[in-house]
C-alpha cells in the first residue's frame, strides 16, 4: 500500500490558497522559504509494538517549516508535541498513518501576537482496524497574531474501531487576533467514534475580576489563566521536565506580550 | 476604617446606588440588610472594583486612602477583602497556587518579602483547619467542582489566609446548612473580629448575625441606607419584615 504521493513537479512549485491545507498560510513566507526547500519531510518508521517520542519548541525569528511522515506500525505509538512560538510563519506539519491498534497523541500549541501565522496541519490516516488518536492544540494570540489548526482525519473503509479526537480552543487576548480551525473528517468505516471540538473565546472576565479582588495583578491573572488554559495539550506529555519546557517557552512569549 | 459618601453609582446607565452614605470604624461589624434590588451586591462590587459599575459622584475612604484611585488588585493588597456571593470557578488553576500567587501578590504590593513554599502551605492548612475544609481541597481547582458550600468555607480560608484588614461580605450565609452556617461564621469571628479590623456583612437573615455578632445593623432600600440601629434592627427585620419596619422609620 502506498500512501505518499512520490514528489513530483508539481510539489516544487508554491501551493496556493486554494490548496485546502494552504488556506490559511502565509503565502510570502512560503516564497521566502522556496519550492525546493518546502519539499522536505523527515520520515519515521515506528515498528509494531514500539513508541516514538518527539517534543519541540518552534519560535524563530525567521519562517519555518517542519514536515513529519509518520508510519505507526500495529501496535506502536507516536507523541508528537510542539510549542509553536514563532515569530514569523511557522508551520508544523504531520501525516501520519496508523496501523491496526496504534496509537497517535499529538498536542500543539500555538502562541504569539505580532501579525505571524502559526499553524499546526495534521493528516491521520486510520488504514487499520482497532487505531485510536487524540489531537489537542490550544492557542493563544494578540496584536495581529494568528493560530490555525487544520486536522483532516482519514478513516479507511476496513478501519472499524476506530477512535479519533480532535479538540481545539483559542484564547484571543486582544481584537485584532485570530484563530482558524478547519476540522476534516472522511470516514469510511461504519463502527468508529470521531470527535472534534473548536471554540475560539476570550479570558474569562468574572475569573480576572476574582483573581484581582485576591490581589493579582492583570499580568499575573492573565499568566495564571493562559498557564491553565494551555496545560491541556501537554496533559499527555508524560516527561514532566519536557512538559514544563514546552509550557515554560510558551509563557515566555507571553511575557514579551506588552497587552 | 471605611467612610463611604454620598455614593451614587450605575450599571449601564441605571442608576443603583443613589446617595449611600456609611461609616465602619475599626473594630466593628456592620451588617447591611435589605430586600432584593436594593442594591446591596452592588455595593460590594463598587468597593471591590468591579468592572461595569460607574461611580458618578460621591468617594470612598478606605484606610485614608481614596478607594477609587486603587485598581481592584490594589485595594486587595491594601486590605480589602471582597467574599462573593457567587465564587468564580478557575479551571486549570489550583488553590493552592491561586492563593499562594494571591498572597505574595499583596505582600509585594505592601514592601514585604514573600512567603515561602513551606511558610504558605503551613498558614494554608492552619486557615483549612479553621473553617473545617479538607487540605486536599485546596489541592484542586479553585472552586471547581465545588458545592455551594464548599465554595463559601472556601471563600473563608481564603480570608484567613490573606489576612485582610477588611472584608466585605457579599451572601456569605447563602447556600450553607445550619451546622456550615456555624463554621462559617466561627470563621469570620476568629479571622476578623479583632479591634483592628472591620466588617460589612450583606446579608439577607438573620441566623449569621446570630453567630457574627453586628455592632451596627444598616437597611439598604432604593441605593440609599435608610435607617440603622443596633442588632435589635436585624430581629425587628426578621419578625416584622422590611415594609413594616420601613413604614414605623
Amino acid at each position: 500500500m502506498r500512501l505518499w504521493p512520490m514528489p513530483d513537479a508539481a510539489t516544487l512549485s508554491l501551493p496556493t490558497r486554494r490548496d485546502e491545507a494552504w488556506r490559511y498560510a502565509d503565502m510570502d513566507a512560503l516564497a521566502r522559504i522556496g519550492a525546493p526547500a518546502l519539499d522536505q519531510w523527515e520520515s519515521i518508521s515506528v515498528l509494531a509494538g514500539e513508541t516514538w517520542h518527539h517534543s519541540m519548541v518552534v519560535g524563530s525569528d525567521t519562517p519555518e517549516l517542519h514536515r513529519f511522515r509518520v508510519t505507526l506500525g500495529e501496535g506502536a505509538r507516536a507523541e508528537l508535541f510542539v510549542t509553536n512560538a514563532g515569530q514569523d510563519f511557522a508551520r508544523v506539519e504531520v501525516e501520519v498513518a496508523l496501523g491496526r491498534g496504534a496509537h497517535f497523541e499529538f498536542g500543539g500549541v500555538t502562541i504569539g501576537g505580532g501579525n505571524a501565522v502559526r499553524e499546526f496541519v495534521t493528516k491521520t490516516v486510520h488504514a487499520e482496524p482497532e487505531a485510536t488518536s487524540n489531537q489537542t492544540v490550544r492557542s493563544v494570540h494578540w496584536g495581529a497574531g494568528t493560530g490555525n489548526f487544520l486536522g483532516e482525519i482519514k478513516v479507511a473503509r476496513d478501519a472499524q474501531k476506530t477512535d479519533a479526537a480532535q479538540d481545539f480552543k483559542a484564547l484571543l487576548l486582544e481584537a485584532g487576533a485570530s484563530a482558524n480551525a478547519v476540522p476534516q473528517l472522511e470516514i469510511f468505516a461504519d463502527d468508529v467514534k470521531c470527535a472534534h471540538g473548536a471554540t475560539v473565546g476570550q479570558l474569562d472576565e468574572d475569573a480576572r475580576y476574582y483573581m484581582a479582588a485576591r490581589g493579582l495583578s492583570p499580568d499575573t491573572a492573565q499568566h495564571l489563566l493562559v498557564q491553565a488554559f494551555l496545560g491541556d495539550a501537554f496533559v499527555e506529555l508524560e516527561d514532566e521536565t519536557k512538559r514544563e519546557e514546552l509550557l515554560n517557552a510558551a509563557l515566555k512569549a507571553l511575557e514579551g506580550a506588552s497587552l | 476604617m471605611l467612610t463611604i459618601d454620598n455614593l451614587h453609582a450605575e450599571i449601564g446607565g441605571k442608576a443603583i446606588l443613589k446617595g449611600l452614605n456609611l461609616e465602619v470604624p475599626a473594630g466593628e461589624v456592620h451588617a447591611i440588610m435589605g430586600p432584593n434590588g436594593a442594591g446591596k451586591s452592588t455595593l460590594a462590587n463598587v468597593l471591590g472594583g468591579k468592572p461595569g459599575y460607574d461611580v458618578t459622584s460621591g468617594s470612598v475612604q478606605f484606610k485614608g486612602e481614596d478607594l477609587f484611585e486603587l485598581d481592584p488588585h490594589e485595594r486587595a493588597a491594601t486590605g480589602l477583602f471582597l467574599g462573593f456571593q457567587y465564587p468564580v470557578e478557575i479551571p486549570g488553576v489550583s488553590n493552592v497556587q491561586f492563593l499562594r500567587e494571591a498572597a505574595n501578590s499583596q505582600r509585594k504590593y505592601r514592601g514585604e518579602d514573600p512567603l515561602s513554599g513551606g511558610e504558605f502551605l503551613k498558614l494554608a492548612k492552619e486557615k483549612a483547619g479553621l473553617l473545617k475544609l479538607d487540605m486536599e481541597m485546596l489541592k484542586r481547582q479553585v472552586n471547581v467542582g465545588f458545592s455551594g458550600g464548599e465554595k463559601k468555607r472556601a471563600e473563608m480560608v481564603q480570608m484567613g489566609i490573606l489576612d485582610p484588614s477588611f472584608a466585605v461580605l457579599d451572601e456569605t450565609d447563602s447556600g450553607l446548612d445550619i451546622d456550615a452556617l456555624r463554621v462559617v461564621g466561627d470563621g469570620i469571628n476568629a479571622i476578623m473580629r479583632k479591634p483592628d479590623k472591620g466588617v460589612l456583612l450583606i446579608t439577607h437573615y438573620q441566623r449569621l448575625l446570630d453567630v457574627v455578632k453586628p455592632d451596627r445593623v444598616s437597611i439598604l432600600a432604593g441605593g440609599r441606607i435608610v435607617q440603622t440601629g443596633g442588632p435589635e434592627l436585624a430581629l425587628k427585620l426578621e419578625a416584622e419584615g422590611y415594609n413594616a419596619v420601613m413604614a414605623d422609620a
